[in-house]
């Protein structure tokens, strides 16, 4: 049993292992640019003005409101689709091009962490104290410093749990890229269970490896929830 | 192809995606909710040895990929298949619509359970100390007062729960089942027409703001009395409090 695990040509440790790699990757790639839209959307809903509002409420009611694989096709077909009618118009001799997998799936997860994210966020705004905004300029402070000083810090704290959630989500997520032929986690699985015929053992593998993802995530963000909220009087 | 050809072109195989999405959604919703609630009354009460497996459970179908679990079930099946067709269950494991409904159902069940628990924890134990005042046995207790709130609590995060799982039932297509999600990516096999899949995201927005009005009437008709008491019907000190 074990020398199926094992490193090497006999066994599928190493390949295993690398689209382990391959799906943390992805989900590490993905959350920057996941969260610097979402913090855009957020921006966009809680804005004064009404175009730019509706804009940032409609995304985040239509993205939350599709299945993320349908997305993820969305974004492989059509954007390839779009970028070829593009690139083929300006060079028609040209030979048509792929959209990576990999960079599929970080536009696609990317689209819909900013939606989840930017609700997350707006909640979080919403729950600033006003009373410490109108101090910060009683003293002086310009809006970029409230920004910087007062808002952004308590958001983060805010929305830390939401947002560790959406990680959560974001990791179980990536399996869905796969099904778009990328080398992740869940492909070499199946790439595993092809060739030796053991699929209960190999998914339930895969499995295990989401599963202790999650848990250590869950670890690490009871802490960082610990260390943001170091500066709250306990009641 | 226009977009609207290809929906005047393909609206049978479409419609027949939603009812598949919608049989999938409804019946994994149904089975989980008839588990759930003894589920969620082992996390409120049973000592924490005997609740070791439910968390387990609970923690495994939270912290990995439904893709992860559908595999398991349906391309896993096979290893167990002497085994399997020895008790005859082998025919139902090759049904990917049968793997689909049960990986569902099972994952739905551990969402359901937690949500269930945070609404029977919210019931006010006065009200329940209350029932117990007036000889009310157990089972009446738990089917008179104790659901009747934890529902009303619920109620929310548990129509939130249902369109989480409609949405993730999209997955099942990955198994050959042809929901909206099968259809579409058949369509788009034949046509490689794009507009196919914003016809499909249309179908998917739409079955989520009809149910989410569904779940408001109902949510409305469950908390009728509250609403009576704040709006003063039949209450003359609610009247007197405009």
């Amino acid at each position: 049993m074990l020398e199926l695990f094992s490193y090497g040509d006999a066994g599928w440790g190493d390949e295993i292992l690398k689209g382990l790699l391959v799906t943390l990757e992805l989900a590490l790639v993905t959350l920057p640019v996941g969260l610097a839209l979402g913090f855009l959307v957020a921006f966009a809903a809680l804005s004064s003005n009404k175009i730019l509002r509706r804009l940032g409420t409609g995304y985040t009611t239509i993205m939350r409101g599709i299945p993320e694989i349908l997305t993820l096709f969305v974004v492989y077909n059509g954007l390839g689709l779009l970028l070829n009618a593009i690139y083929l118009g300006l060079w028609p001799d040209a030979e048509a091009i792929d959209l990576s997998p990999f960079l599929a799936g970080v536009i696609a997860l990317a689209l819909v962490f900013a939606a989840f994210s930017a609700e997350v966020i707006r909640g979080a705004f919403n729950s600033l104290d006003p009373g410490q905004i109108e101090a910060g300029r009683a003293i002086g402070m310009r809006p970029g410093q409230i920004l910087r000083r007062i808002k952004l810090p308590q958001v983060w704290r805010f929305a830390l749990p939401g947002l560790g959630n959406l990680w959560i989500n974001l990791l179980k997520d990536t399996a869905l890229v796969s099904v778009i032929a990328l080398d992740d986690l869940m492909r070499a699985t199946k790439v595993a269970v092809g060739l030796t015929k053991q699929p209960f053992t190999f998914y339930l593998v895969a499995c295990m490896l989401y599963w202790a993802m999650s848990l250590a995530s869950e670890q690490i963000l009871a802490r960082m929830e610990a260390r943001a909220n170091r500066g709250v009087r306990r009641v | 192809m226009h977009p609207i050809e290809i929906l005047t072109r393909f609206w049978p195989q479409l419609l027949d995606g939603a009812l598949m999405t919608l049989k999938l959604t409804f019946l994994g919703a149904l089975l989980a909710g008839l588990v759930a609630p003894m589920f969620a009354l082992i996390r409120v009460g049973a000592r924490p040895a005997a609740q070791l497996p439910l968390r387990i459970y609970i923690s495994f179908m939270r912290g990995t990929p439904l893709l992860a679990q559908l595999f398991l079930v349906f391309y896993g099946s096979g290893q167990f298949r002497p085994q399997l067709e020895a008790i005859g269950l082998w025919g139902f494991f090759r049904d990917p619509f049968n793997c689909a409904l049960l990986v569902f159902a099972v994952n739905s069940t551990a969402y359901q359970t937690e949500i269930l628990r945070g609404g029977i924890q919210g019931v006010n134990p006065g009200e329940i100390e209350a029932a117990r005042a007036i000889g009310m046995s157990r089972w009446q207790v738990l089917r008179r007062v104790v659901f009747p709130h934890a529902y009303r609590i619920a109620w929310p995060a548990l129509g939130n729960e249902i369109i989480l799982l409609m949405k993730a039932s999209a997955i099942a297509s990955v198994v050959t089942v042809f929901d909206i999600m099968g259809r579409t990516r058949q369509i788009f096999s034949k046509t490689f027409d794009f507009s196919v899949y914003l016809w499909a995201a249309v179908l998917y927005l739409c079955i989520t703001a009809i149910f989410i009005w569904l779940w408001r009437l109902a949510e409305a008709r469950l908390s009728r009395h509250i609403g009576a008491r704040e709006r003063g019907v039949g209450n003359v000190q609610g009247g007197l409090q405009t």
